[in-house]
């Protein structure tokens, strides 16, 4: 019944993956990694860890891919134009090298597996649990995390505020400067 | 319990309660056009059965019959898809809500509700917060500026006011320690000081309980926070281009929406289905259950009275709003309830 | 009952595919997704990683992942509007002057 839940979502988990490479449209892509998210987050209830499944649906698939699509449809994004020039010696070096890189970290991580097995509900990671762990001995990291964020909200405001009006001019005339060169 | 009776019983349990979810949300409707009408000083739906009340099946077999228009200028799969989406997402959170306490039935423990996971919570915030994407991608896909404006204006207003949403449940969970909500109905049983029921609302939820309705409201897209479909300004906002089973879908998905909200606050915050229980035993399984009802018809009505009340925000005080004043009194509103929760225990 | 090594391969897999986004796409929303979805793989091994050492540092991990996650994705995404205002583009082959 688990191995049979593992496959199946194993299987969505991958073909979302392709398909967040094959398609051209940012939103197909967000909305396929989107999919990737959900299928993980029954993976980790099998996994036993059912508070980390359902944070990972609220703030992975409920937050930031909505932020994304949000930018998609802000920017209005379009499909990206088909990629003019690749080089050969990338495609002969680099996707061999992708396979190589691919079976090394398969091979390095079920190594590591050894033969344990997990069983679903064995080993429940319940709220109260976790929460002693992170408010006790992983305090210092918390803290430093939300440091962290109140950093990235400050960054985030910064960058994105509208330009100020003497540095658009200056965007305006480099523009202009190029368009008359050309 | 077997593999196949549990399948079974999820089953029977799944199609009873999805059935009732659609005829609270025919017979919600109904009653907003009623109520709504009468707050405006006129009657509301009158000519279909005795006071309107097959108005709802009247309306139901219109949507079904109008022609299903998809406009060509539409991202097609997208447009397709994003109705269900809202629709799957507002029907799944209903899954893990408790309506009464457990059935004792031929000798079996039935609790009365789909299912009891110990995240419920937290099950019920994730379902919502996928709900979004139907919004925003019916917004998006329906390559019109109108829609796109409403589609914009739902993701940026849910984005924001979940985190409200979420910060003002903390208060309910610190006091209670459980995602589960069965667990925090029980906790809720009982009286204090003799006569004030021991509901979260009496012990010092008063605050949280209204930083939760503001920002549901926000959440659902209603009144005085509806620019998402603000129809004066947007002609329809994020469903412009829908038409026939799909804009009821939306519809739909609104008011199964208002209907889980009010249901959690009952929950939260209200005690749930507790109250007086007297009487024969039938009475005893019965009175709660009637006790939740009226909880939850009290919170549609005020959803509805508000709507006759209210006018519409600006999108500017409305992003203000939900950051500058919202936000920091739900974290005051965690500060001080994990401040006197640490004091007294 | 799922041996541990499926889902530690899962997590591989997904990382390639992750880094093979990276490389290959050209836009830079999605380039930015594909980081989303290795650090999403990394975030696997973590959860199965201590199922297997019955240990749930393992779990509390994922949640720094995630939080660093979001800040990423915030900044980054900020970044991401700020060069389209600048440049009107998202291709990332064609953002490769070094001044406005």
């Amino acid at each position: 019944m688990e191995l049979v839940l593992f496959w199946v979502f194993a299987a969505i988990c991958i073909g979302g993956a392709i398909n967040l490479l094959a398609q051209k449209h940012p939103i197909n892509s967000a909305l396929s990694l989107v999919v990737v998210m959900a299928s993980l987050a029954v993976e980790y209830l099998l996994l036993g860890a059912e508070f980390v499944a359902a944070v990972q649906v609220i703030i992975y698939a409920g937050a930031i891919m909505v932020l994304f699509i949000f930018v998609i449809m802000l920017l209005n994004a379009g499909e990206e134009p088909h990629g003019g020039k690749t080089s050969l010696v990338a495609k002969l070096v680099g996707l061999p090298a992708l396979g190589i890189l691919a079976v090394m970290l398969v091979w390095a991580l079920t190594a590591q597996a050894g033969g344990s097995v997990a069983v679903a509900g064995a080993e429940p990671g319940p709220p109260q649990v976790i929460a002693r762990l992170l408010f006790n001995d992983f305090l210092l990291p918390f803290e430093v995390t939300s440091v962290l964020v109140l950093i990235a909200i400050m960054g985030a405001v910064v960058l994105a505020a509208p330009l100020q009006p003497h540095h658009a001019a200056k965007i305006l005339a480099a523009q202009a400067g190029e368009g008359g060169q050309s | 319990m077997s593999l196949g009776l549990y399948l079974l019983v999820g089953f029977i349990k799944s199609f009873i309660i999805i059935n009732v979810y659609l005829v609270v949300f025919a017979y919600t409707v109904w009653a907003e056009r009623k109520v709504l009408g009468h707050i405006q000083n006129r009657w509301g739906p009158t000519k279909v059965g005795p006071f309107g009340l097959l108005q709802p099946i009247a309306d139901g077999v219109k949507l079904l019959f109008k022609e299903d228009m998809t406009p060509p200028f539409v991202y097609q799969p997208i447009f397709t898809i994003a109705p269900v989406l809202a629709l799957v997402m507002s029907l799944m959170s209903v899954a893990v809500i408790p309506i009464a306490p457990a059935l004792h039935l031929f000798g079996y423990d039935i609790p009365m509700q789909v299912t009891d996971i110990n995240i419920g919570l937290l099950f019920i915030l994730g379902v919502t917060s996928i709900g979004v994407y139907g919004i925003a991608l019916a917004g998006w896909s329906s390559n019109s500026k109108y829609a796109m404006l409403g589609g914009l204006r739902a993701s940026a207003q849910m984005i924001s006011y979940e985190a409200s949403l979420g910060l003002s449940l903390i208060g309910v969970l610190i006091m209670s320690g459980s995602f589960s909500l069965q667990e925090i109905v029980h906790q809720q049983e009982g009286f204090f000081w003799g006569f004030i029921p021991n509901w979260n609302i009496f012990r010092g939820q008063f605050f949280g309980f209204f930083l939760y309705i503001i920002a549901a409201y926000a959440e659902t897209n209603r009144v005085p926070f509806d620019l998402p479909e603000a129809e004066s300004e947007l002609g329809g906002g994020y469903h412009t281009e829908y038409s026939s089973m799909k804009w009821s879908m939306f519809f739909m998905a609104e008011y199964h929406n208002m209907i889980t909200v009010a249901c959690l606050a009952t929950l939260l915050f209200l005690g749930g289905w507790s109250g007086p229980v007297i009487g024969p035993p039938i009475l005893h399984t019965l009175l709660p259950l009637a006790w939740f009802c009226l909880k939850v018809a009290f919170f549609l009505f005020i959803y509805i009275w508000v709507r006759g009340t209210m006018p519409r925000f600006r999108y500017d005080q409305l992003m203000a709003f939900g950051w500058k004043v919202l936000l920091p009194l739900a974290i005051l509103n965690v500060v001080v309830t994990a401040f006197f929760v640490a004091w007294f225990s | 009952m799922v041996p541990i090594s499926y889902y530690l391969g899962l997590s591989a897999a997904l990382f390639i595919c992750g880094i093979a986004g990276f490389l290959l796409k050209r836009n830079i929303i999605t380039i930015f997704m594909s980081i989303e979805l290795m650090l999403n793989a990394v975030n696997l091994s973590f959860v199965a990683f201590a199922a297997q050492l019955h240990n749930l540092a393992g779990q509390v991990f994922v949640f720094f992942v995630m939080v660093v996650a979001a800040a990423e994705a915030a900044v980054g995404l900020a970044i991401i509007i700020a060069v389209y205002r600048t440049r009107n583009t998202l291709n990332v082959d064609q953002v490769d002057l070094l001044k406005l």
